[in-house]
């Protein structure tokens, strides 16, 4: 549970400089919509998944990178490629 | 049916001299230059080691814009950003507040650039792409290098419905598109249009002028002294940067808000030589220039005597003598008959797909005030040049101005020309 808590802070890190609403990040959860709550644009996904490939060291296929819709999505994603 | 007046009612600038239109009013009065020595160009062997770049556009870019919208923007696109927002805001418009999902379909920009995002080619692409990382590129890459880039960007930030587009005209790019823009509103098409061009401050667009040795690399040493427009000893023009954008607006709307007029827009025309009577790519066809500039003045219904001053194009080449012959020439006015002449880049440089932008806020934010500002670096005025000596100020004169003539002339024969009358 503790990795998770610390996978999902970096993935927030991750996430902060494409954020269009910033103020959705102070509530976010595993739930939140990373397109419709934070209002990310959805051709920086690509982004995204490239930070996320540099920073935990994993490589992410294209079809799994095209299920990551929440936050959550993206921690079981790197949780799974990191097991 | 009548052709609608359009008007000037916002101006934005980000100048090598000077950021906002009352620092620019203010550098041109006092004949403030932009040009500095910059060691990245020395470092590349450049033979011209000076150039003009806006000055303090990291902080100034944060003022004006997010990090999410600055992730996919090189400095042709901020600087565009930048006086945009800043014509908007003079014009006395709001900023939509994030969120604000309405669309002014009435209002459009069309914002050109000469060269675009070159810096993300040359730094970013092509690197990437050579080394087989594709993958690597992130999204970002096509609305950086596709040459509406500029302009799409202010078009998100303002919620524009209108005509959106970047024309390309070389060095007559800022200023055809205000011609292009006032046609527009013209003919009923828009209400308001962002209009002028913006260049960014790469060394991968300079390269090219400086090794056809159409730069000047004589003062090095000296950069103030280097852009000579008009000189016996001008060697090439300095490249420059920037971004100059007109608010441009029918009278009606513009009335109908209350909005302050800088000028109105008289005429304007846009032509090209067809590479004939020597024209080239590179060398303008004078009868094209002579049609362009007769053409704007005619459309504008005043006479030849009625222009207080010109503007000209005016880069510090051997071009300069014939386009003060053209304009003499299509005015059909003695050299001691003519306007007063003056080339705003003897302050900034030539700031190529952005000149014509922010040399028509020059223009305007002389018609408004009422003066002329002076020209740097031609107290050794060029012989070809000395019967027109009484008209050519080295330092600002206060003088009112009921007509300013504005014009570009470009690689590729391209010419524009653009006639502001003060609004009464």
């Amino acid at each position: 549970m503790a990795q998770q808590q610390e996978v999902m802070q970096k993935v927030v890190d991750i996430l902060r400089p494409f954020v269009k609403s910033p103020d959705a990040l102070s509530a976010v959860s595993m739930e939140t919509s990373i397109l419709k709550d934070l209002k990310v644009n959805s051709a920086r996904l690509v982004d995204i998944v490239l930070e996320i490939e540099d920073q935990f060291g994993i490589a992410v296929s294209d079809e799994a990178a095209d299920k990551v819709k929440t936050v959550g999505d993206a921690v079981s994603l790197i949780m799974k490629n990191a097991a | 049916m009548t052709p609608r007046r359009v008007v000037v009612t916002g101006l934005g600038v980000l100048a090598p001299n000077a950021h906002g239109a009352a620092a620019f009013a203010g550098a041109l009065r006092e004949g403030k230059s932009g040009i500095a020595f910059h060691p990245h160009l020395a470092d590349a062997k450049f033979g011209c080691q000076v150039g003009g770049i806006p000055q303090d556009v990291e902080a100034l870019q944060q003022r004006y814009l997010s990090g999410e919208e600055l992730l996919a923007m090189n400095t042709n696109m901020v600087y565009a950003a930048i006086a945009a927002l800043d014509a908007w805001s003079d014009a006395g418009l709001p900023r939509p507040a994030p969120g604000d999902d309405r669309v002014d379909w009435d209002t459009g920009a069309i914002i050109g650039t000469g060269i675009g995002g070159i810096d993300t080619v040359a730094e970013k692409l092509v690197p990437k792409v050579d080394a087989g990382k594709v993958s690597r590129l992130g999204s970002t890459m096509p609305e950086q290098i596709m040459s509406s880039g500029n302009t799409a960007r202010v078009a998100g930030l303002l919620g524009l419905g209108n005509q959106v587009s970047t024309n390309s005209a070389a060095c007559s790019t800022g200023t055809e598109a205000v011609v292009d823009a006032f046609l527009r509103i013209r003919e009923g098409r828009a209400e308001r249009m962002l209009a002028g061009g913006s260049e960014g401050s790469s060394k991968y667009i300079w390269a090219g002028f400086d090794a056809m040795k159409v730069l000047n690399r004589t003062r090095n040493q000296a950069p103030a002294e280097a852009s000579r427009p008009m000189s016996a000893s001008a060697a090439g023009f300095v490249p420059g940067s920037g971004a100059g954008v007109v608010m441009l607006e029918s009278l009606d709307s513009a009335r109908a808000r209350g909005a302050r007029i800088y000028a109105e827009v008289l005429g304007g025309l846009v032509n090209c030589g067809g590479h004939r009577m020597g024209g080239s790519m590179t060398a303008p066809n004078p009868r094209a220039v002579q049609r362009c500039i007769r053409g704007a003045v005619e459309m504008a219904r005043v006479q030849p005597v009625d222009i207080g001053a010109i503007n000209g194009h005016l880069t510090a080449t051997f071009a300069d003598p014939h386009e003060v012959r053209s304009w003499a020439s299509a005015l059909g006015l003695s050299p001691d008959a003519m306007p007063l002449l003056h080339s705003t880049k003897s302050l900034i440089g030539h700031c190529l797909g952005a000149a014509g932008g922010v040399e028509c806020v020059a223009a305007v934010l002389e018609l408004h005030h009422g003066f002329v500002h002076g020209s740097l670096n031609c107290d050794d005025l060029h012989p070809e040049l000395q019967a027109f000596a009484s008209r050519i100020p080295h330092r600002t004169v206060e003088v009112p101005l009921n007509v300013i003539a504005k014009a570009s002339f470009g690689f590729g024969d391209v010419n524009a020309c653009v006639v502001f009358g003060r609004h009464e």
